[in-house]
């Protein structure tokens, strides 16, 4: 079985995030790390290649810096990478990147793609949708368990108040959400190992894909700050000021 | 005259608030027709006219997962008819929907807006980024423009009652993009809603175990409140998806927020800043948390609340 994995290098979340003056493009470092949402569809593709005599193939869109980000994936268990970095692509929206990620799969080949629900720095949360549409194939979304059956794949698609049971036949894009699996810490046997596995770079004339500009950021202005509220160390009857704010505010 | 289309889905029976909230913008801003996936009933068509819909496009999809044959519907609709906008909410079967549709129409969407206004060559949206510390203006030149606004940015208010046309959107066979819905389950729900409490409390990874998010039930319990919850501590499965307030889960504005141990990770603060006012627990004076908070206790949650729950019991 052939699994597909999106990933996605970001700037570490630790940091503050930067733009760039003029296009307000987000500044992105030479070492980028992997979207900790990623991991966890890593250890899910991991899982079901494991289960069913599989590979497993990341796919992943942006500058490539020190390839860091895609090194942990790969050191996760992730047999190869495909990347795809252009600087046509800087600045690119959601559907130019979802089809760059659908061309780059569909070279590949695949019975199973799997992607995080939305990206940690990006959040526009609808490129595994886009990417289903590309490939007319089902999007399974929101999955917090994922069954792959005999040529069928059955998620818990989470909703707002509970979950459904959603079963397609494959080959399908399935989105998962935090929490689906446990990812795997990398052992020092697969950091090392990572570092010799194929990293193929591609570029948007290797795919015959173009970037699309209907899309821009036009400004960024301060938002209005909240007035600064009052801060107290708790002396031991700091729940006092609660209560006191509590009745204020007509809760009790 | 602007056509503005707006999807709006039944939830428990009925047009769903977010949905309503989107008619109550759209209104304002052009000719408006609803697509609305559920039962065209007398009702339900007699609330979407309330609330702005001249034109009721409806479907039901009834065990198939909705995105794939409602993206192609809606398509097929739309390169016949030629609305200016599509809007959707931030939210589950809206964004499967939309990104499908945005990749079938081959047009650009923008997600998590807060505003939008309308212009000569497409929309003009309004994102809060970092957490919510700055207003990020994008524009989007294409027909039909597709956005997704986040719950509660507009308020839902009915205006001048419109009898809406209503017309059934047939729904093609979408042969392998097809996926069916076998089972639904509803987790158990006590008290409060989340999404629309008078006070809602929430916890954090500062409550160190998911035993101690019992304090956080115990207090909620005490103050008629919804209780919710931090991604981490969902991630970490302490509590139900449900219970996820922020960026990935709900997004709130009571009259009241109570913080438990909460750093006020930017996911966090997107879903609950705009809350009346906010009071928070930490342990940390430095949590980000604080600098939203009209209260802020630089202290012990688990010294606290229980002291908190006392003193409201014995009242």
């Amino acid at each position: 079985m052939k699994v597909v994995v999106c990933v996605k290098q970001i700037p570490d979340p630790a940091t503050p995030y930067t733009l760039e003056e003029g296009t307000n493009w987000l500044i992105r470092p030479t070492e980028q790390v992997l979207d900790d949402g990623d991991r966890y569809g890593v250890e899910m593709g991991l899982q079901i290649a494991q289960a069913n005599e599989g590979t497993v193939t990341l796919v992943s869109m942006g500058p490539a810096g020190n390839n860091q980000g895609v090194r942990q994936a790969l050191a996760m268990g992730a047999d190869k990478a495909v990347l795809i970095d252009d600087s046509e692509l800087r600045g690119s929206d959601a559907l130019t990147t979802a089809r760059v990620l659908a061309s780059a799969i569909k070279e590949e080949g695949f019975d199973l793609v799997i992607a995080g629900t939305e990206s940690t720095d990006g959040y526009s949360g609808v490129v595994p949708q886009m990417i289903s549409e590309l490939l007319d194939v089902p999007a399974l979304t929101y999955a917090t368990k994922v069954d792959v059956g005999d040529g069928t794949v059955s998620i818990h698609r989470q909703t707002n108040d509970g979950y459904e049971v959603v079963e397609a036949s494959l080959p399908a894009v399935v989105a998962v959400t935090a929490g689906v699996v446990e990812p795997r810490y990398p052992t020092f046997k697969g950091i090392m190992d990572a570092k010799k596995k194929p990293v193929e770079n591609k570029t948007l004339a290797d795919l015959g894909v173009e970037a699309s500009a209907a899309q821009n950021v036009v400004s960024i202005e301060s938002a209005p700050e909240r007035s600064g509220g009052q801060k107290i160390d708790d002396d031991g009857e700091a729940h006092l000021a609660i209560i006191s704010l509590l009745e204020n505010r007509k809760v009790l | 005259m602007s056509s503005i289309w707006v999807f709006v889905q039944e939830e428990n029976g009925a047009p769903s608030t977010l949905g309503l909230e989107l008619l109550t913008k759209a209104r304002g801003l052009g000719e408006t027709t609803a697509i609305f996936l559920g039962d065209a009933n007398d009702e339900n068509l007699a609330t979407l006219g309330a609330y702005g819909a001249a034109t009721v496009l409806h479907a039901d999809t009834g065990d198939q997962l909705p995105s794939a044959p409602l993206a192609a519907a809606i398509a097929a609709k739309a390169e016949s008819d030629e609305p200016d906008v599509i809007l959707f909410g931030q939210a589950y079967t809206d964004r499967d929907v939309a990104g499908r549709l945005a990749a079938r129409l081959g047009v650009g969407v923008l997600s998590n807006a807060a505003d939008l206004r309308i212009t000569a060559a497409g929309v003009e949206t309004d994102h809060e980024i970092f957490g919510g510390t700055k207003i990020a203006t994008a524009s989007l030149d294409s027909k039909p423009s597709l956005v997704l606004i986040r719950p509660k940015s507009f308020p839902a208010e009915p205006g001048e009652a419109l009898t809406p046309a209503s017309e059934a959107l047939g729904l093609p066979d979408v042969g392998s993009s097809a996926a069916r819905i076998a089972e639904t389950h509803v987790e158990e729900r006590e008290g409060p809603q989340l999404s629309d409490a008078a006070v809602v409390v929430s916890g954090g990874r500062g409550l160190g175990s998911p035993e101690a998010y019992e304090l956080v039930e115990q207090l909620g319990k005490k103050l008629k409140a919804a209780t919710g919850a931090t991604r981490a501590i969902v991630d970490a499965g302490w509590v139900p998806y449900a219970k996820q307030v922020g960026q990935t889960g709900k997004t709130v504005k009571p009259d009241v927020y109570i913080a438990a141990g909460i750093s006020g990770a930017m996911q966090h603060l997107v879903g609950m800043k705009d809350s009346k006012t906010i009071i928070a627990i930490n342990k940390d004076p430095d949590a980000p948390i604080f600098s939203v908070a009209d209260l802020g206790i630089v202290g012990d949650v688990h010294k606290v609340l229980p002291k908190l729950i006392e003193a409201l019991e014995s009242r």
